[in-house]
Order: C-alpha cells, then sequence, then structure tokens
C-alpha cells in the first residue's frame, strides 16, 4: 500500500522520470520507485527508437524523397506504420486544385455522381485531363445528405439493370477505391400489411429473380424472426403480412462513398476543384465548349452536368428554360445512440418510411419529399410528424426515443420517377439528373454509364432507356404505373 | 409555413395539398403533342419566386394561388384560383 502512494506521488511531483530529482520522497531514499520508473523510460525509449526505425523503413522503402514519404495507399501495414509515427505522414485525400483553362471534359457538381464519373472517365475511357468543378465542398450536397440505401429491387428490366450494374460495382468498390465504404449488405426488407400489397411484392421479386437479382418473399413469421421488435400485436393498426427482402442489399458510409471516388479520381490525375461554382457556359454556336466559373473561364471538350437538385438552375444557364423536373426537399432524421435493434433496411408498407441503424448506433431514417417545390436545405413540420408517427407505428418501443439531428437535401425530381443519362440536350454537353428519392446507391453506376456515355457520345446498354426525349415519345419509366407526378421514386 | 387563405384566413401548411406550378394553362384538347408534353412533362422549377396552386384540404376545399420563394417560403399573394375566385368575388360584393 505504502509504495504505491509514494509511488503515485513521485509520477505526480516529477515532471521528466528518471532525471535527477529533488522530491522528498526520491531524497527519503525510496530507491525502489526511481528503479520502477527508469525501466519504465527505457520501455518508453524503446518505444521510441521503434517509431524512429518505422519512420526510417518507410523513407527508405519509399525512396527518401520527402514528397514520397508521405503514406498514399489505406492497408493495414500503412495504418500501423502511421500509428507508430503519430500519423503525421498522410497524404492529403485529394489535391486542391486550381482550374487550368483547358480540359478535355469537366464535370459540373462534385456529389457522387461527378465525382464516380470523372473516376471512370480516367479509369474505364483513359481520359485524364478531367476536372470535377464543384460549387461548394465535396460532400456537401445529397451525396452526404443521404439514407445510404442501396438497393436494386426493381419490377421495370431497364431499372433493374441498371441497379444490379451499381449492386455488382459497390460489391468491389472499397477494393476498387481502396477506400473503405463500410458497403454493408444487411438486406432490405419491404413490408407489405396487405394480401393485396403481397401480390405485388410477390409480381415484384419475381422480376427481379427473371433478372437474376435475389429476391425472397417473408411470411409474417420469417419476417418476425428477422426483425422482432415492430408491432405484431393484436392492436398493431397496420398488422404485418409479411415482405420482400433483398438480402444482398443494404447501406454504405456517404461520405465515405463521395471521398473515395474523389481521392481515387485524383490519383488518375483528375482535377476536383472545390469553391469554384459555374456561373454560365462557354458556346461557340449551338455548341458547348466550356464553362464560365466564379474562378474564371475553363474550356471543355465536353461538359457534363450532374448536379442533382440544382438541374434547373444550371441548365437555365444555358439557356435551357424547361425540363421534366422539379426540386424538392427531402429530410432525413437520426435518433441518439441505441444497443442494436435493427440489423436491416426496413420499409413501411402503410406509410412512406424507411429505416436503419447507423455503425454508430443511431436510428437513420426518412419518409416523403415535404411535396412543394423547395430550392431550401431545410424541411418543415409536417413531413416531421409523419414520418416519426410512422415510425412509433411500426416500432413501438421508439417511442420515448430523442430525435439528435434532421436535415434536408434538394432532389431533382424527374417526372416519371426515373433518371436521366444521356448526351445533350446541347450539343457538347450531357446531362446526369433525375435522381428523385434513390440516387445514392446509383452513384456508382451512373458514373459508370455517365463516363462511357461522354467518353463515346452514345449511351450504353444499360442506361439507352435512360433518355431525355422519352418523356415527349411516351417511352416513361414509370415503376408505379402512376402516371407524371415529381414526387415518384 | 402557414398559407393566409382568402376564405379561412392564415392557416398552417399542414392543412393543404400541393398541387403544383400553377404557372401553366391547360391546351386546347386539340392542341398539338408538344404543347401538351410542355404541358404535361415541363416545368421551369425556378429557384425564387413560384407560383403554385394548394387545395385548402383541410379547410374551405378552395383552390388557391400562391406565390411563394421557394428557397426563403416567403409567400407574396394568395388568391382564389379560377371560377372560384368568380364566385368569391360575386358574394363578397353583394
Ligand atoms: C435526405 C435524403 C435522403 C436520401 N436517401 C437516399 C437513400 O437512402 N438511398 C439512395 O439511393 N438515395 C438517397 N437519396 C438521394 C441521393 O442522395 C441523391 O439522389 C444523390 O446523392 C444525387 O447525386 P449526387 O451525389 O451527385 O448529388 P449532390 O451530392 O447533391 O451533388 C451535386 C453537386 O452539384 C453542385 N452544384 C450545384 N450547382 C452547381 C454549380 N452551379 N456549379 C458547380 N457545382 C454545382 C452541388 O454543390 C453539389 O455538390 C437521398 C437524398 C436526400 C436528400
Ligand atoms: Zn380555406
Amino acid at each position: 500500500m505504502a509504495l504505491r502512494t509514494s509511488r503515485a506521488g513521485a509520477w505526480v511531483r516529477c515532471g521528466s522520470v528518471g532525471e535527477a530529482c529533488s522530491s522528498p520522497d526520491h531524497a527519503n531514499g525510496n530507491g525502489g520507485v526511481i528503479r520502477t520508473a527508469s525501466i519504465f523510460l527505457m520501455f518508453l525509449r524503446k518505444i521510441l527508437y521503434y517509431h524512429h526505425i518505422c519512420e526510417l523503413w518507410i523513407i527508405v522503402v519509399r525512396g527518401g524523397d520527402e514528397a514520397l514519404i508521405l503514406t498514399d495507399r489505406y492497408s493495414v501495414l500503412s495504418l500501423l506504420g502511421e500509428a507508430l509515427r503519430g500519423n503525421r505522414g498522410w497524404k492529403r485525400a485529394w489535391r486542391a486544385a486550381e482550374p487550368k483553362p483547358q480540359y478535355d471534359v469537366v464535370i459540373v457538381g462534385g456529389g457522387g455522381h461527378g465525382l464516380a464519373t470523372a473516376y471512370y472517365l480516367a479509369r474505364e475511357h483513359g481520359l485524364h485531363r478531367v476536372a470535377v468543378v464543384e460549387r461548394g465542398w465535396i460532400g456537401g450536397g445529397n451525396v452526404g445528405r443521404n439514407t445510404t440505401i442501396v438497393r436494386s429491387n426493381y419490377l421495370l428490366p431497364e431499372n433493374s439493370r441498371f441497379y444490379e450494374k451499381g449492386m455488382t460495382l459497390w460489391e468491389q468498390l472499397s477494393r476498387d477505391l481502396n477506400f473503405n465504404v463500410m458497403f454493408s449488405q444487411r438486406g432490405t426488407l419491404n413490408l407489405a400489411h396487405t394480401p393485396g400489397q403481397m401480390d405485388g411484392y410477390a409480381r415484384r421479386g419475381n422480376a427481379m429473380r427473371l433478372e437474376g437479382i435475389d429476391a425472397e418473399l417473408l411470411g409474417r413469421e420469417e419476417v418476425r424472426k428477422m426483425v422482432p421488435d415492430m408491432d405484431y400485436s393484436d392492436q398493431a393498426r397496420f398488422p404485418i403480412a409479411g415482405g420482400l427482402l433483398q438480402p444482398r442489399a443494404g447501406t454504405a458510409r456517404h461520405d465515405a462513398v463521395a471521398w473515395g471516388f474523389a481521392r481515387a479520381a485524383d490519383r488518375l490525375g483528375v482535377d476536383i476543384i472545390e469553391n469554384c461554382e459555374v456561373t454560365g457556359f462557354i458556346r461557340s454556336g449551338e455548341r458547348i465548349t466550356g464553362v464560365e466559373t466564379t474562378r474564371g473561364r475553363i474550356h471543355a471538350g465536353k461538359v457534363g452536368v450532374a448536379v442533382a437538385g440544382s438541374t434547373s438552375e444550371v441548365m437555365r444557364r444555358a439557356g435551357i428554360e424547361r425540363l421534366p423536373i422539379e426540386s424538392h426537399v427531402l429530410q432525413a432524421f437520426v435518433s441518439e445512440p441505441l444497443k442494436p435493434l435493427i440489423d436491416t433496411v426496413i420499409t413501411f408498407g402503410a406509410g412512406h418510411l424507411y429505416i436503419s441503424q447507423s455503425d454508430k448506433g443511431g436510428l437513420v431514417f426518412g419518409g416523403d419529399i415535404d411535396g412543394y417545390n423547395s430550392w431550401a436545405q431545410r424541411g418543415n413540420m409536417p413531413v416531421h410528424e409523419d414520418v416519426i408517427s410512422s415510425a412509433v407505428t411500426l416500432f413501438p418501443n421508439l417511442a420515448r426515443v430523442r430525435l439528435l439531428r434532421n436535415w434536408g437535401g434538394i432532389m431533382d425530381m424527374s417526372m416519371d420517377g426515373s433518371p436521366i443519362i444521356t448526351p445533350g440536350p446541347l450539343p457538347g454537353m450531357y446531362l446526369n439528373s433525375g435522381w428523385c428519392y434513390g440516387g445514392f446507391k446509383a452513384t456508382p453506376a451512373s458514373g459508370w454509364c455517365f463516363a462511357w456515355t461522354i467518353a463515346r457520345d452514345a449511351p450504353h446498354d444499360l442506361n439507352a432507356a435512360f433518355t431525355l426525349d422519352r418523356f415527349a415519345k411516351g417511352r416513361v419509366l414509370d415503376e408505379k404505373g402512376v402516371g407524371p407526378a415529381p414526387e415518384l421514386h | 409555413m402557414r398559407i393566409g387563405c382568402p376564405v379561412c384566413g392564415d392557416r398552417d401548411a399542414h392543412e393543404f395539398t400541393y398541387q403544383g406550378d400553377g404557372s401553366r394553362t391547360t391546351p386546347p384538347l386539340d392542341a398539338d403533342q408538344d404543347q401538351w408534353f410542355a404541358h404535361v412533362y415541363e416545368r421551369t422549377n425556378p429557384m425564387g419566386r413560384h407560383t403554385e396552386c394548394w387545395l385548402h384540404t383541410g379547410g374551405c376545399r378552395a383552390v388557391l394561388i400562391v406565390e411563394r420563394d421557394t428557397v426563403t417560403h416567403e409567400i407574396f399573394s394568395v388568391r382564389l384560383a379560377g371560377a372560384q375566385a368568380a364566385i368569391h368575388d360575386e358574394e363578397a360584393g353583394q
């Protein structure tokens, strides 16, 4: 006991252990303390020494050049090495590029889709003189605001094939980008509450299976086994009849997707130019030959526009006044962190609610758009009430959980609920838009297809149906068959 | 957000149903394809002042033409739409 107290005393009093010390404790001849202290010090020095060796090792292996010492590739080894050298050697994830006067391709909008497009342009089509021009900062748009659900459970073959391409890209994405996007295939379960809905899901599941996509129709008991905390009581307002499960669906960390694509594109030579708003387009005749920005003019062989909710205003700057798109606000909600409660993604079938649990424990959920045109990245109370009451209807045990955060994002709602990835509408220009509620899951496939479309001046088979003129020609892709409305999935 | 209904007074947005762009006018039935296409599918979707229709579902059930800023949600004007407006004006005049 005595030794412990005096040792504690010595630690407290001696700033630098093991050095000559006039502490009364030490002067009292407490040799044990000094010995313990110096053994500890030796140990500390060994660690420090090892740390230097590591640093040396990194320097030798990486060529000794100051610029090259920085750790670039992410791996267990580089993580360990950097931990030992105090994490001082990580290279910037992407350069703060200055705009050059001329590029082969300029992508307007540094959201998930713009960044993915630049990445695939460089990786798949060998175009390295590419710039992504972003008004704000990377991750500030919808790519960093969504509820992160990734799935490919569509009915129409054009949509299924496109989103399934996305799914296969997601399955490789962390490895491709050398960035952990935390893609978690925890499944998406669409609940049914009526026999009619069960029939509808059987049809959808069959359509998916015909496209080679995984789908399982679950009965009430199977759903209960999978998610025991929902309301299965006799009093349930909307009794659960069953559900459609896509086991390979799930979630991914949205910020990581933005950062991962930005970093991987940067490594392939793409310039990512932040704080640079496109204010107009350079034209030669009808043709778009570049962009006017808040950081000067940038000429480009081709200009791709991928600005999600801002599509109408950006296209207006090119003289396109009318599009089959409206901008609407969609809100997202996060609860205080809870112990594991939901290990999949659940969608309510008797209202609009989708809910999952983040790795930090927060319940992440959302519902309907606010319902009126909005360019404000914040929403109103009616939707709070609606979404939260749906959540509590489904999970009565959430009634006393507190809401931690809430925000909104501006979405590009197309008139048939399906996307647009197309050359045009002007020569030299390419448009990527109409992502509605679900563009996050599309990020890799959208970038992949848009890059193809830009590089080859023609759509790939996978996005051949996502034209802008499909509305005029009567070839709309209306998943629900409900007619033209800018509020569809 | 609150909307000042000319019939019922200032009411919470909860009571209303949005009915979209109110600046459009329905083309005649024999109008050509392009006109119908533009009417059904195309929108100007401005960032800023927008003319739109709201149905007062939880009130008088009148259709209102509202001028609203799509960024600040400030409402500049509210009036009754079409035929209803005529009836309202007539009654008000009596
Ligand atoms: C609350 C919410 C929840 C969602 N949940 C899901 C979900 O669970 N699953 C799913 O799949 N999808 C979801 N989405 C949809 C998805 O987030 C979007 O469809 C998708 O992120 C849009 O593509 P993006 O990432 O490229 O958009 P953004 O990240 O918005 O990128 C567009 C970029 O363009 C920039 N820009 C605009 N104007 C200009 C200009 N003039 N000059 C330069 N740059 C400009 C913007 O600053 C922005 O960074 C959700 C969306 C929201 C808002
Ligand atoms: Zn009224």
